[in-house]
């Protein structure tokens, strides 16, 4: 891309038009249609993740925007700007691979610097902005090396530095923590929340972890089956799912089904009961008001650290809930398998989630 | 590997067989050809003469047709090598990165196959489409043009058809390791087509080339029998050694040693390269 048409693009990055616009946008690979009808709008400057299990189309929408792949239908924008039929060459966006994609034969400062070498910049500024580039990811001193002399976390790096380098409209992120181990990943986590605040860049991240879309994101978008299922900021998409789907993937949750619903919740449908909303209480405590109280047995308890997870068995039918407690707050003092107990939510905490 | 003295007899005697042939029969040959160059010749009855001499390298020197003949085939060598790999770049791009399933195994089997054919049989195949009647005479007839015929040129065309496989392979092999996400990322960052084949795929063929390199120059310097069937009048380095070998052997031994030395030479430079990994 040439400065003059980087300038172009620029003035629109604080104008209206959202970073990216996809209208009706699908995707289909001979018979299989990978992504199906999606529209979204990215806020500029903005922390978004697209949320989905393998095979929901998270990663041929990541390509889409990219220009790796062409829409079979659809529309794509990038500030505003039509960019359907664009090389990825043509277009404001990075890309941060999963692999890394780092080029072995050039050092650190050459990959980093690469989007400046194709578009002529001369080599005392190239060198300069590498620089920065590298210590803004805290690499400052490893410009000469290889990156087959570096580790998983520090290429991770690089692969970021290289595609912020000329400040793009847009990054986009693929699974990029998925070849880190967990501590390891813990820490990008952090520095990409800091780069991203400090870059003031869009980011589109794809992940497979709702942990990591939930804790990364200003929003974000759970696919299903290469359709969005729902879009909206992380405590919204955990306590109000849209889909039953989604009220399963984002977290865990007690999901009731036609006769259970009728038995455990007392109406018919289906309900999601988030398993930190239920109280275990003693068989013989009331329910308070708006609380609904149903009577079962501990059939597992399991302590996970922080929390401990129980299943009870409900007196009514054979439904089980699970119910997780905070080890702070103390284990109540019939909790052992076999113990009968009392379950209290408050009706809110049961919400109707479609099909 | 354990170092017990059960273990390492049992090593010494698996290693043993290769290690006496390699040193006594390979080595131990190059090393009395060395040794005989520096020997002489009775000039009457063609008898070798152990005396210690360094005539028959100086004859090779300073004989005028000795190094126009080396030139010749070191130049043979060399445009042998670059026309396989203009040739293979192409052919092995289409094959790795354009080729899908069957396609593929097909163009692979194509490739290999001509490596099992007879060496003979394919030079002269060659020798008879390159006559006077043969079916590139006939073929450029249309056009006003007339093929080669025998010749320096098609010594250059047969052996680079010979040794084609031995250069695409390498580069096949590199071009299909090379990931498809390095040439996205180019594209992504801003590169063309043109500057992604130029910094990122061509380093790394780069090295593919000159591993197979290794095997068309020296291949085309050590053969004979391509231009004794091709080649016209045209005379290389293996047909002089060829006929000296019965007259003078000794001075067949130090024109041998000169394609040895111009290939050590050559192993030494793409060793620098960093190619002979690729191999």
């Amino acid at each position: 891309m040439t400065e003059a048409a980087r300038t172009d693009a620029r003035p629109a990055r604080t104008g209206a038009a959202p970073a990216v616009r996809l209208t009706a946008v699908s995707k289909d690979f001979g018979a299989v249609r990978a992504v199906d009808g999606a529209e979204l709008a990215l806020r500029e400057g903005e922390f978004f993740s697209l949320l989905g299990p393998s095979g929901s189309g998270k990663t041929t929408l990541l390509r889409l925007i990219a220009g790796f792949e062409r829409p079979t239908a659809g529309r794509i924008e990038l500030a505003g700007r039509d960019v359907t039929a664009l090389a990825p060459s043509r277009r404001d966006v990075h890309t941060v691979f999963q692999d890394y994609a780092l080029f072995p034969h050039m050092t650190v400062e050459q990959n980093v610097a690469y989007a400046l070498t194709v578009r002529g910049v001369r080599k005392p500024e190239r060198l300069a902005r590498a620089r920065e580039a590298l210590r803004t990811v805290r690499l400052d001193d490893y410009g000469p090396r290889r990156p087959a002399q570096l580790s998983g976390g520090q290429r991770q790096r690089v692969a970021l530095a290289r595609a912020l380098i000329d400040d793009p409209g847009l990054l986009l992120l693929d699974e990029p923590l998925g070849a880190l181990d967990l501590q390891l990943r813990q820490e990008m986590q952090r520095e990409l929340t800091r780069i991203q605040r400090a870059t003031g860049v869009t980011f589109l991240l794809v992940t497979h972890d709702q942990e990591e879309a939930l804790t990364l994101s200003d929003r974000l978008a759970v696919l299903d089956r290469g359709r969005i299922a729902q879009i909206g900021p992380p405590l919204e998409i955990y306590d109000r799912p849209a889909t039953a789907f989604v009220a399963g993937f984002v977290g865990t949750t007690n999901l009731l089904r036609d006769q259970a619903a009728v038995r455990v919740v007392g109406a018919p449908g289906t309900y999601s009961i988030r398993p930190e909303r239920i109280r275990i209480a003693a068989p013989d405590s009331a329910p308070g008001p708006g609380e609904r109280c149903v009577a079962g047995r501990i059939t597992d308890i399991a302590h996970a650290g922080a929390h401990t997870r129980f299943v009870i068995r409900l007196d009514a039918g054979d439904d089980r809930l699970t119910v997780l407690r905070l080890n702070s707050a103390g284990l109540p003092d019939a909790a052992r398998i076999g113990a009968a107990v009392h379950l209290l939510w408050n009706v809110n905490d049961a919400f109707a989630v479609p099909g | 590997m354990s170092c017990e003295p059960g273990a390492r007899g049992r090593l010494a005697a698996l290693l043993a067989p290769p290690l006496l042939w390699l040193v006594l029969a390979y080595l131990g040959s190059l090393a009395i050809l060395l040794l005989s160059a520096f020997w002489t010749t009775d000039p009457f009855t063609s008898d070798v003469v152990r005396t210690w001499t360094t005539d028959n390298f100086r004859d090779i020197l300073t004989t005028p047709v000795y190094r126009t003949v080396a030139l010749r085939t070191l130049g043979i060598a060399v445009a042998v090598t670059l026309l396989d790999a203009v040739l293979a770049l192409p052919m092995a791009f289409f094959m790795a990165r354009v080729a899908r399933g069957r396609l593929r195994r097909v163009l692979l089997v194509a490739v290999l196959t001509p490596l099992w054919a007879g060496y003979l049989v394919k030079a002269y195949a060659w020798r008879v489409m390159l006559g006077e009647h043969g079916i590139v005479n006939a073929a450029l007839a249309p056009l006003g043009l007339r093929g080669p015929g025998y010749g320096a040129t098609a010594v250059v065309i047969v052996l680079a058809y010979l040794w084609l496989p031995y250069m695409i392979l390498p580069v096949y092999a590199a071009l299909e390791r090379l990931p498809a996400h390095q040439l996205e990322a180019s594209a992504d960052l801003g590169a063309g087509t043109v500057r992604t084949l130029r910094s990122v795929v061509a380093p790394a063929v780069r090295p593919a080339i000159l591993a197979g390199s290794v095997f068309t120059f020296s291949l085309s310097l050590g053969d004979y029998l391509t231009v004794q069937i091709v080649g016209g009048r045209t005379q290389l380095l293996g047909n002089v050694i060829a006929s000296q070998v019965t007259l003078d052997l000794p001075l067949a031994a130090a024109l041998s040693a000169v394609p040895v030395a111009l290939i050590v030479c050559y192993l030494a430079a793409v060793r620098r390269a960093g190619a002979l990994d690729s191999l």
